[in-house]
């Protein structure tokens, strides 16, 4: 699974300019596999039912972000003094993009800010849980999920517990 | 550039020849004399106390600024200026500059330093890019950078005298705490608990940059220094091994107990203290055991290196409350006696005060009454579990285990205190403390371990006490007793470093940008001025030219630009919350200055 993200990484490190931020996609589910929730161009995206129940990935990037992500980015995407909110992130930046950011990493040291991201593409605690992260930053920007963790969530997936494991383990 | 400098080019500071004489000698005269502020923390005991009584409490609300400087760096400044004679040396977070101020000259700009570090050393920073200071000792100025450098600057000049490597940024390690001068050495510490390294402190030879001793805080008894029959716990021998079974297998290797706060050192006793931080990862259920000695108040021999003592405040840490804040060292009369006395104000929410020459527990009280996790510390000495804290199941993430979230945890993982020191003053006895007052919710779970990338393993939240709206106080507190004299509210966690003076009055910054003058005896507030920025930086004392200044950096950001800076979310709050939850970025935005102040003329 990680291997796909190095190749997301190395299409950017190519181009680098090409984080062109373009309008992204209508996040609206239309289909569901395994329980990883799909939009019209076949991208992960959230689910959050009428009671407030969100999909396990919405859940799961939830978890991962407040461990992996938070310490630069604050609480729920909000940004600290040093690193930018993400909440708003996902209305403009692609699914491919997105994946390639978060896998090799960015920097922007100029004289007015040094700030450096680092590339996550080696760390199975983040390259594992990429389409889970992408989910949940999805749903914060279009408001689907509030600041707080979700408090009702669908079961975990048997495939996703699988192919955690099959992630995680390898070494 | 190794040449020794005479210190008469350090104005007043002229009698001590540098010759054969250790360091020290010379720090120790210095720094008893008020008009300076050549430690870090004032003195070796850390009491971060000055005699200077110009300001009082009387005069004090007619403070005004007297000059400021801008550091040209924005992000978050901890730490304060050292001066010496009539220099001062101003540091800043990463790039680490270091500019030396001539105060008797308008504060013209003498040297500077900017060194040239790998920005990628940036986001191995687990808190942002700060940096606590710089020390100084035998005519130079000693950085340690966030790549890890140990630099020895000519005080006079700014050249290096000599530069070397603490450990490895690639694997996670940063430099982020001010070195001790003791002697002929230079100690320091290191950080990166988020990311498994092994921490160590570090003693290099002051002329040479030579490594003289490193003391790991975890590890076979070699490594970390420790005698099995001499060193103690709690006044019985640790024994052989006393680290490495109580882990699992080699996690020791990769098992944190970072060294990355304030150091202090008793010239009698010969003996350096200072604290180990988390075990990593957070994830309590990863690593089996005591986890020793993570979360540890260490004396060490300052020449040999060799542990005398220990006590592991927070054996099998589950809440991330390291074990880095300050020992502050002072003589005092206990119940008849003279007492050599330590005390710590720890992450864990408990003040310990202990005999700093034998290591013997004789209080640990909570310093804020809303600390839950623990029901208090064993202090039965027959009891097999004298010393331990009684941990409740309800607050327990290792009981709680993988994938459950643990709520209601206080205090958070910032802990009731985090780096910024407290004071003492002998005047009235008591210690000044700045604190956090913020709860959490934790849920742990399995990670995997990179080199060089973060190995948490834990989603928090952080939120003020249930029915509470402010995040902070300021207290006074009483070691003898263990009891809180006086308290005062703070909207957002007080993150600055606090001062006391013989002139009655203390003071500390606010995570707003004020700086603060009380009242030592009542708390009551003297004096505030709104500075440009948020402080987490250490407010600090010195005379110049017959006057009295007070100095303090503000810079907002460290963990407290995280957590705050968007607002805490509170779970539990309905609409209408209180404004304790308003984010800080509605009271202040980046930027390194250095604020003066003064009595007017």
């Amino acid at each position: 699974m990680r291997k796909i993200w190095l190749i997301a990484a190395t299409l950017v490190l190519v181009a680098p300019g090409r984080i062109a931020f373009a309008e992204a996609s209508d996040p609206t589910a239309v289909k569901s596999e395994d329980g990883k929730y799909l939009d019209k161009e076949g991208n992960p995206t959230f689910k959050v039912a009428a009671d407030g129940t969100v999909d396990w990935y919405t859940y799961s990037g939830y978890r991962r972000y407040h461990s992996e992500c938070h310490v630069c980015h604050g609480p729920d995407g909000m940004g600290s003094t040093y690193a930018p909110a993400l909440q708003q992130s996902l209305k403009t930046m692609s699914y491919g993009d997105f994946l390639g950011v978060v896998a090799s990493g960015r920097k922007n040291v100029n004289t007015a800010q040094e700030s450096v991201m680092p590339a996550f593409g080696d760390n199975p605690n983040v390259a594992c849980y990429m389409d889970d992260l992408y989910v949940y930053l999805r749903a914060r920007a279009y408001d689907a999920v509030g600041r707080v963790r979700p408090a009702k969530r669908e079961d975990k997936p048997e495939a996703y517990t699988e192919a955690e494991k099959a992630c995680m383990g390898a070494k | 550039m190794r040449k020794v400098l005479s210190a008469t080019c350090l104005g007043a500071m002229a009698a001590f020849a540098a010759g054969g004489a250790y360091a020290n000698d010379e720090l120790i005269k210095m720094s008893q004399n008020p008009k300076d502020w050549v430690q870090p923390a004032g003195d070796y005991a850390n009491t971060r106390y000055s005699k200077l009584d110009q300001i009082n409490a009387s005069n004090v609300g007619k403070l005004q600024v007297a000059w400021t400087f801008s550091t040209g760096v924005l992000r978050g400044h901890e730490g304060g200026p050292l001066i010496v004679g009539n220099m001062m040396y101003v540091h800043t977070p990463f790039p680490n500059k270091v500019y030396a101020l001539d105060l008797s000259q308008d504060n013209k700009i003498v040297w500077k330093y900017e060194p040239k570090q790998d920005p990628n050393v940036i986001p191995v920073m687990c808190c942002d890019t700060v940096n606590r200071g710089v020390a100084y000792g035998d005519g130079k100025i000693f950085l340690h950078q966030a790549d890890t450098t140990l630099v020895a600057l000519d005080a006079k000049t700014g050249q290096v005298a000599w530069s070397t490597k603490n450990g490895d940024p690639g694997k996670g390690a940063t430099g982020t705490s001010a070195p001790l001068v003791v002697k002929d050495k230079v100690l320091i510490g290191i950080s990166g608990g988020e990311f498994g390294v092994q921490c160590h402190v570090t003693a290099y030879d002051l002329k040479s940059g030579k490594q003289v001793w490193r003391a790991f805080s975890e590890g076979p008894d070699d490594q970390i220094m420790f005698d099995p029959e001499k060193t103690t716990d709690l006044g019985k021998p640790v024994g052989k091994d006393s680290s490495i079974k109580t882990w699992q297998g080699d996690q020791w290797k990769i098992g944190g107990g970072c060294t990355w706060g304030w150091m202090s050192y008793d010239p009698s006793l010969n003996l350096v203290y200072y604290g180990s931080g988390n075990p990593s990862t957070w994830n309590p259920k990863q690593r089996p055991g005591d986890n020793k000695w993570s979360m540890t108040v260490f004396a060490r021999n300052a020449d040999t290196g060799v542990a005398r003592w220990v006590y592991q405040m927070t054996p099998h840490d589950e809440w991330d409350y390291d074990g880095v804040n300050e020992m502050i060292l002072s003589d005092q009369n206990v119940n008849g006696q003279d007492r050599k006395l330590l005390t710590h104000f720890d992450r864990n929410g408990l003040a310990y005060t202990m005999d700093r020459a034998t290591g013997e527990l004789l209080v640990a009280e909570k310093y804020d009454p809303k600390v839950n996790w623990t029901s208090g510390v064993d202090m039965n000495k027959s009891s097999p579990t004298y010393g331990r804290p009684k941990v409740l199941d309800q607050f327990s993430t290792e009981k709680g285990g993988e994938d459950k979230n643990t709520k209601g945890i206080c205090p958070a993982a910032l802990g009731t205190k985090d780096q910024q020191p407290a004071a003492y003053s002998p005047d009235t006895q008591l210690f000044y403390v700045p604190t956090n007052h913020v709860c959490m919710d934790y849920e742990p779970f399995k990670v995997s371990y990179t080199a060089g990338q973060p190995y948490v393993g834990a989603t928090l939240s952080m939120y003020p006490p249930q029915g509470e709206s402010h995040m902070g106080n300021f207290i006074a507190w009483d070691n003898k007793t263990g009891k809180i004299a006086w308290s005062n509210k703070e909207q957002f966690s007080v993150w600055s470093g606090a001062l006391a003076t013989a002139g009655g009055v203390v003071f500390y910054g606010t995570l707003e940008g004020f700086l603060k003058a009380v009242d030592a005896k009542t708390g009551k507030e003297l004096y505030k001025f709104k500075t440009p920025s948020g402080i987490i930086g250490n407010v600090t004392t010195y005379e110049q030219g017959g006057r009295q200044y007070v100095a303090v950096l503000s810079g907002v950001g460290g963990w407290a630009g995280i957590g705050l800076a968007a607002g805490l979310t509170d779970p539990t709050a309905g609409l209408g919350a209180v404004g304790g939850y308003a984010a800080l970025s509605n009271y202040t935005a980046l930027g390194g200055t250095l604020t003066v102040f003064a009595l007017p003329q």
